[in-house]
């Protein structure tokens, strides 16, 4: 009987899937709309006022005004001191930024996207995450690398990789990724006041999209913990588990009673409230971008078996990229990343098991 | 016929042209030549340039030669005695690292390769602070977290070798561009060896603090070896010398094994590099007597007898002692009192070190991040319980 009115209400609410641009965002008290490049921006600004110390580097950051735009008006505000075109090299300008943190300096380094980082990563894993631990607390690391990460539209493999699991794999590094305006400016503010390495991921296509923001938010002492997720929207009937441009698919697809926890912080990973969440709805659906193997549902599905295995009532399921390089054509991309449909589909199989998962390899 | 007058005006400044088609030669006529004051045989040369050295310096710095010679045997033996896991020496390359550090001060800031514990025995780490170190107990200022000889100190300025070659130099680079912002009256010294500079962090380090305008001084060992890779197979060019003008870095090559020529060179590079705001290149000639670590046997790919020759007559110490000695500042005898304390120091050392509890569990928990994860906190919890009831498990010397 239960299971009927809940296939009714579910049914009903299959049929009203919004288009993006009618979505949800219902914040009670909002007051301004602030998109997330603005929100970056003004989150450096503030951290550079409040800070001598702080200083940004990376390639077209200061002239051009940020390949993205996202430092847009800091060197004329704060001078070449302060805001550091690089020369081409990740590997280079990476190093000279943990040197420079590791004197004492908050370098704010920027990769023109995440997939450049991989020239660096040595400097981020070996000189960054593991100097406090191998130095024993005697250098201490207080930098942030920040830049867009995961999938753009039509740029290809080499453009398009999500590192959120590669870099929340390793001990010494916090690794957080905001989805709205204020996620943004709120864990962009604790990243640079945090001692501790921090890998930001943000996401291109999120840059020009507004969010309203309480008056709160953009205050300047604004800040938001790094490790806890927020509960985006409460439910009941299934845990999806999001983050980045992830979440705003999420919010989209009004439909399904569903608990969507927008992670906010990969490493550290708020297990608690995602174990919370299922121990209410009995139900895991992980979205990411990213690739499946070792990816970050992977994680939180570990997590979940391990804290909370008596309260699933259905096996979890990871919704995640196509297992290959990111294809250019706009058809095949669109298939090569999750979209709301896999989610819905996938919510359903957790509810009724009605759709049998196909066999993957 | 090259008009002198006549110049093209391109991004980057004007040049004059020429209608004479020439290619730069890859190699000049003659190598760059090699700074020294001392002969071989300790003979200062006369009507040279030098940096006067004091009686007081000029022992400390022989005393510390001798007592690097000496730690390095004991722990090398200590290795293949299996009391510790790795070492590697400084053999022939004493003179670099005591000289050099003798021409900085205290506020200079230290990012080493690996193969310079002399700068740090110069600034006061003592050999029980080494052989802490080494055996990883809980004395050491690391935790026992790293391999021997990845010393750190913080309060020497010296900071904690890293592994992965030539990533301390665009590091050198940032920190002294820290200094150069903070208006401090110091600079930074990177050394490197001569296989390192192939990294790209070698070209990423020079060019930026280049462009910076920062305080570096970027100190080249040429010792000849990168483990087995000759320089012949490491660069084609005159050695590292010649790439600092590549990079708008002024330079110069000194005879690494003459501990006065090195003491000079640095202390000019110092003052050029902190009231010049410029980084200074030193490439130092010399040759790496010993393996290139307790995992290596060089013999397997070069002559012993080289290897014998520059031990016995192109030894920095020898060369230096024998000048020290004709100033009538040491001894025979106090030679001989130096060696016997340095060499029962030591042992004295590696016993209490051998001896020194390891580091306690707690320890490996702490210093992941600056305050502990509520992850870490469960796992050493959990860690502890199980230790705690089946002890027989685990190892009896670790402190819960």
């Amino acid at each position: 009987m239960l299971a009927i009115a809940r296939q009714r209400m579910l049914g009903q609410s299959f049929k009203k899937i919004l288009p993006a641009v009618s979505v949800l965002r219902s914040y009670s008290s909002a007051a301004k709309q602030i998109t997330v490049r603005e929100a970056l921006n003004s989150a450096l600004d503030e951290e550079m006022s409040a800070d001598p110390k702080v200083f940004l580097m990376g390639e077209e950051v200061g002239e051009y005004q940020g390949a993205y735009k996202i430092t847009k008006g800091l060197l004329e505000k704060y001078g070449p001191e302060r805001v550091l075109d690089t020369p081409i090299t990740e590997a280079g300008f990476t190093g000279i930024g943990v040197g420079a943190a590791y004197y004492g300096l908050k370098p704010v380094v920027e990769f023109m996207t995440f997939n450049f980082s991989m020239q660096a990563i040595d400097h981020i894993i070996n000189s960054a995450a593991k100097s406090n631990y191998m130095s024993a607390g005697q250098i201490s690391v207080p930098i942030v690398f920040r830049g867009p990460n995961g999938a753009a539209a039509g740029v290809g493999a080499q453009h398009s990789q999500c590192y959120a699991a590669w870099y929340a794999s390793c001990p010494g590094l916090k690794v957080l990724s905001p989805y709205n305006s204020e996620d943004a400016r709120g864990l962009l503010k604790a990243a640079i006041r945090d001692p501790d390495p921090v890998v930001f991921l943000e996401n291109e296509l999120l840059y020009g999209e507004s969010f309203p923001v309480s008056d709160e938010v953009l205050d300047s002492s604004f800040c938001l913990p790094i490790g806890k997720a927020k509960i985006e929207r409460e439910g009941k009937d299934v845990t999806i588990t999001a983050f980045s441009k992830m979440a705003a698919e999420m919010l989209e697809k009004d439909g399904i009673y569903a608990e969507v926890i927008n992670l906010r912080s990969i490493r550290p990973l708020d297990r608690s409230t995602i174990n919370a969440s299922v121990r209410k709805t009995n139900r895991l659906i992980t979205v990411e971008e990213g690739f499946p193997q070792h990816g970050v549902g992977a994680e939180i599905c570990a997590s979940v078996v391990e804290e909370s295995f008596s309260y699933l009532d259905a096996p979890v399921e990871r919704i995640a990229g196509a297992d290959v390089p990111m294809p250019y054509a706009a058809n095949l991309e669109r298939m090569a990343v999750p979209q709301v449909e896999d989610i819905v589909r996938a919510a359903k199989r957790a509810c009724y098991r009605s759709v049998p998962l196909a066999a993957t390899a | 016929m090259t008009l002198a007058w006549q110049s093209v005006d391109f991004p980057g400044g004007k040049v004059s042209y020429t209608s004479e088609m020439s290619f730069i030669s890859e190699s000049s006529q003659t190598r760059v030549p090699c700074y020294r004051v001392l002969e071989d045989d300790g003979d200062l040369i006369s009507d040279c340039d030098f940096q006067q050295v004091s009686k007081e310096d000029a022992v400390k710095m022989y005393s510390n030669m001798v007592t690097l010679q000496i730690m390095d045997n004991i722990f090398y033996e200590a290795q293949r005695q299996g009391r510790i896991s790795f070492y590697l020496t400084s053999a022939g390359e004493e003179a670099i690292s005591i000289a050099s550090a003798a021409a900085l001060s205290e506020q200079d800031i230290i990012l080493p390769q690996y193969r310079e514990p002399g700068v740090l025995l110069w600034r006061g780490f003592t050999l029980q602070e080494f052989a802490d170190q080494c055996f990883g107990n809980k004395a050491d200022y690391g935790k026992g977290r790293q391999m021997p000889i990845h010393y750190g100190s913080k309060k020497h300025n010296f900071f904690t070798i890293s592994s992965p070659i030539a990533t301390q130099l665009p590091q050198a680079a940032g920190i002294a561009y820290s200094l150069k912002m903070d208006n401090k009256k110091a600079c930074v010294v990177s050394y490197i060896g001569d296989g390192g500079t192939s990294e790209g962090d070698f070209h990423a380090g020079l060019n930026f603090a280049a462009v910076m305008e920062a305080p570096v001084i970027f100190f080249c060992r040429n010792n000849g070896w990168a483990i087995s890779t000759n320089v012949s197979e490491q660069f084609r060019s005159d050695g590292i010398v010649v790439k600092g003008r590549a990079y708008g870095i002024r330079s110069i090559r000194v005879d690494g094994n003459d501990a006065l020529a090195v003491y000079s060179a640095v202390s000019a590079a110092r003052e050029m590099a902190i009231n010049e705001q410029r980084p200074i290149l030193i490439e130092a000639l010399t040759y790496r007597v010993g393996h290139h670590s307790t995992s290596d046997d060089s013999t397997k790919y070069r002559q012993l007898d080289e290897i014998v020759y520059w031990k016995k007559a192109r030894n920095p110490v020898n060369r230096f002692r024998n000048w020290v000695q004709n100033i009538g500042w040491w001894s025979e005898q106090q030679e001989t009192q130096l060696r016997n304390s340095v060499r029962k120091q030591l042992l004295e050392a590696i016993q209490v070190a051998e001896k020194t509890e390891k580091p306690p569990l707690s320890e490996l928990f702490t210093d992941v991040y600056d305050h502990p994860p509520s992850n870490l906190e469960e796992q050493e919890k959990h860690l502890r319980e199980t230790v705690t009831r089946h002890p027989k498990d685990y190892p009896s010397d670790i402190s819960v």
